[in-house]
């Protein structure tokens, strides 16, 4: 008998709590977004660049909303598996990611059904435009020269590099020669295994150009081994102050850039979305984030949900017609 | 001389004391553990960057990285399984010691050599920085793709089975590199439609599961070997000094090699261990002696690997090229504590400079004590039986294999690799030289192809730059030397038969 008495009593008090925590849980959804640890997915390895943006976010997120923000770093694939880890998580923004320039590449190579519109666009926090990087002893001195020296040299007998085959900084050089006139592959691509082996081949004497980001070939042209020509941005870039963009120098108004912006899966929540968009303000034009940035030579972009969504619309399609033209997009 | 002043009080720093201290031990537990590797145990420390001061966030990458290098050689030595790409060319080796009775003398060499290896490398990045870096700029695909031919011929070197076996494992290697989308076209390979294989496989779960995983199958299929004789694990050090006298070609020449790799971008602490242990028994007087348990072949490649990290900086603090995968993450935080990598880092910011290497020698030299005590506490394990230890090394693979990308594909890879080495190793195929070609086969290709397209399909060029000539003739002579010998050991033959 009092062995059942207590069994009741234990079923009883389990039950309460239950229904106390239960009770909990529905206040504390009602309460602030968000309530518990955050997840940024980071679709490249730990110790690169996008990798330390992602947790220097993540460190400013989470002074400014009061709760852990994790980094994850899911890896493989090209970045096809973090970006679709992204997009496939739950919409209660408790998953955000960090999206690369690559998701408005990846499409149109057959490698992933995934579009910038695949999900729910937060806010743009970095660009670094390609430059124009020549041989520290090369005989062109100006983008000019090398544009002309590029126009009366035979097909292909130039070679670039910088990245992959179909790399952004291959559609970099694709879409600047063809806003010259020329045909996408007048200069040869040789694809390497990023910007530094192609800035040390440089060097080596086995390219011509490199059309890898500014900061990414920094070192090297401080060392005297390379010269940057000019940069396919709009601004200048504050830490070579010297180097013209592409319309200064010779009047083409060709601009591109690898960025990286926050997103979460799409149909967020309308008042999550804004309450992040709005931090992730607070985030970009906080003095820490900045200060990061800089030191790592990372150029600073913002735009808001919807600025960033028309941003990443209208990359999208410029590398759609990029790609064609190299022949790099299937169908 | 008030540089160097100003870098000891940089370093003589609590904070950054402490740093090297900690992350020491993290380093030897890390690179201890099958599964994780150096570049792993320095990729996860970049977050813990972000708190510590400038040079206190270096010198853990400096001393994590070189501590994790020289424990990957531990589980290596006392159960077959190479803790890091960079001692799995002489596993078979250090193990063979183990099985002898001389697991201390095994251990005490990887230490001892790990050691003064790495002090040499940083002399080198302290005296010879910009001609090593002029070397590292003189370097283009060709010279790369002679280099990476020349790696690959370590497999049949290496191997102690018939060269064929070797052959066919590297080349089978080869074929797993094939697999994704990071080829000079750009266009998915052996994909099968499948995400996951689009990254390709990497190195490292591959190594993983061929070493570890098929051990453990081993494990389950046979009996229990004897037991070692139970006894004190004998002193770690005791004849090292006498071995550091009586090789010390093989040292120097290890050291050299490994400078010389190091500093080249792209080629790493692996690249070099394989290309010093093969070398060394190519130069030995012994070679036969290869494989049993013999010392040479580990001194001469554990001076070169350590030695390989310390010049890997050279590239990398001068131009911002990584030499390997450890120095790609350090640049990063090079960049962001404002160390920016460059010339001016040796003008403007020499105290800073001279700190880093005062930090190299630090590291080198504590890790004597602490690999002591690491070996020590690891050696317990030779007397644990074996239905415990197996367990954990799974939990460990598996473990380690998700941690590096949180995919569970990686995890797979491990569990097929394991199947896969199981089979190799049953049949006598050597499971190093597969991973040899897993490892180099993405360098073979890419600087085979890339040069081509340079060269507008001339292969001409690979045989007329001053550096790739010379190159392609030692590749070309190790390759014909096996045939002349042959041929000449007949001629001989037949001509005694002739007289006699």
């Amino acid at each position: 008998m009092t062995t059942w008495t207590r069994r009741q009593t234990l079923a009883a008090g389990g039950a309460a709590g239950a229904a106390a925590t239960l009770g909990l849980k529905t206040a504390a959804a009602q309460g602030a977004y968000p309530n518990r640890p955050v997840t940024i997915i980071c679709p490249w390895g730990a110790g690169g660049g996008t990798d330390a943006t992602a947790r220097i976010i993540a460190a400013v997120m989470e002074k400014e909303l009061k709760q852990p923000f994790n980094v994850v770093n899911r890896t493989g694939g090209s970045g096809v598996v973090g970006h679709s880890a992204i997009a496939t998580a739950a919409p209660d923004g408790y998953t955000l990611g960090l999206m690369t320039v690559e998701i408005s590449m990846m499409h149109w190579q057959g490698l992933t059904e995934l579009k910038p519109d695949s999900y729910t666009p937060l806010a743009l926090m970095n660009e670094d435009p390609p430059g124009v990087q020549v041989k520290g002893d090369s005989p062109y001195k100006t983008v000019k020269e090398l544009a002309d020296a590029i126009k009366a040299t035979p097909h292909g007998k130039l070679k670039a590099s910088g990245t992959g085959q179909g790399g952004i900084w291959h559609l970099a050089l694709v879409g600047w020669l063809t806003a010259m006139g020329l045909k996408p592959d007048h200069v040869a691509w040789v694809p390497s295994n990023g910007a530094a082996p192609a800035m040390q081949d440089l060097a080596a004497g086995g390219l011509d150009i490199v059309t890898c980001s500014v900061p990414e070939a920094r070192a090297i042209i401080e060392a005297g081994k390379a010269r940057s020509l000019a940069v396919m941005a709009a601004e200048r870039n504050p830490v070579f102050k010297d180097v013209p963009t592409l319309k200064e120098a010779m009047g083409i108004d060709y601009t591109t850039g690898a960025w990286r912006g926050m997103s979460g899966p799409k149909g967020l929540p309308k008042e999550i979305a804004s309450q992040l968009t709005a931090a992730f303000k607070k985030v970009n034009e906080s003095a820490e984030f900045r200060e990061f940035m800089a030191n790592r030579g990372f150029g600073v972009k913002w735009a808001d949900a919807d600025g960033f969504a028309k941003f990443m619309d209208e990359g999208n399609k410029a590398m759609g017609v990029a790609m064609k033209a190299a022949g790099l997009a299937k169908g | 001389m008030n540089v160097y002043v100003e870098a000891f009080a940089l370093v003589m720093q609590k904070d950054v004391l402490l740093a090297i201290l900690l992350s020491a031990i993290y380093g030897l537990v890390v690179g201890s553990l099958p599964g994780l590797s150096a570049t792993m145990a320095t990729a996860l420390l970049v977050p813990v960057t972000f708190y510590l001061s400038p040079i206190a966030a270096v010198a853990t990458i400096i001393t994590a990285s070189a501590m994790a290098i020289f424990s990957g050689d531990i589980p290596g030595a006392l159960l077959r399984i190479p803790g890091t790409p960079a001692s799995a060319a002489y596993t078979d080796e250090a193990y063979a010691m183990t099985r002898k009775g001389q697991p201390e003398l095994a251990l005490g060499i990887g230490l001892w050599f790990s050691a003064l290896g790495g002090i040499a490398g940083t002399l080198s990045l302290m005296l010879l920085a910009p001609p090593l870096a002029e070397i590292a700029l003189s370097f283009s695909t060709y010279e790369y793709f002679w280099l990476a031919f020349l790696g690959l011929m370590c497999a049949t070197l290496v191997a102690r089975s018939s060269p064929v076996k070797a052959i066919v494992s590297m080349l089978l290697g080869l074929l797993v590199a094939c697999v994704g989308i990071e080829n000079p076209a750009g266009t998915p390979r052996f994909t099968f439609g499948s995400t996951d294989l689009l990254g390709g496989i990497e190195p490292i779960p591959a190594l993983v599961g061929v070493f570890a995983v098929s051990e453990v199958m081993r494990a389950m299929m046979t009996a229990e070997p004897p037991k070692l004789p139970h006894r004190r694990f004998g002193s770690i050090l005791r004849g090292q000094l006498e071995l550091t006298k009586k090789y010390v070609a093989p040292q120097v020449r290890g050291n050299i090699v490994g400078i010389i790799i190091g500093v080249l971008p792209g080629a790493g602490a692996d690249m070099a261990a394989w290309v010093s242990y093969s070398m060394s028994k190519r130069f030995s007087k012994t070679p036969e002696k290869f494989g049993t348990g013999h010392p040479e072949g580990l001194i001469e490649a554990g001076a070169s690997n350590n030695a390989s990290l310390a010049s890997g900086w050279v590239p990398s603090l001068l131009f911002g090229i990584p030499g390997d995968t450890i120095t790609a993450i350090a640049i990063g935080v090079l960049y962001m504590k404002g160390l920016n990598p460059g010339p001016t880092l040796f003008t403007e910011r020499a105290s800073s400079m001279y700190a880093l290497y005062i930090i190299f020698i630090l590291a080198n030299i504590i890790m004597i004590p602490l690999g002591i005590i690491m070996i020590r506490i690891a050696s317990k394990v030779l007397r644990a039986p074996r239905s415990a230890i197996m367990p954990v090394i799974v939990l460990l693979c598996a473990v380690g294999s998700f941690a590096i990308g949180n995919n569970l594909f990686a995890v797979l890879t491990v569990a097929a690799f394991g199947v896969f080495g199981f089979v190799m190793e049953r049949n006598g195929y050597p499971v190093a030289a597969m991973v040899l070609g897993i490892v180099m086969g993405t360098m073979v290709e890419q600087s085979f192809v890339t040069s081509l397209i340079k060269s507008d399909g001339s292969i001409w060029p690979f045989f007329s730059r001053p550096i790739a000539s010379i190159l392609a003739a030692m590749t070309i002579a190790a390759l014909l030397w096996p045939v002349f010998a042959s041929l000449l050991g007949w001629w001989r033959r037949s001509q005694a038969q002739a007289s006699g």
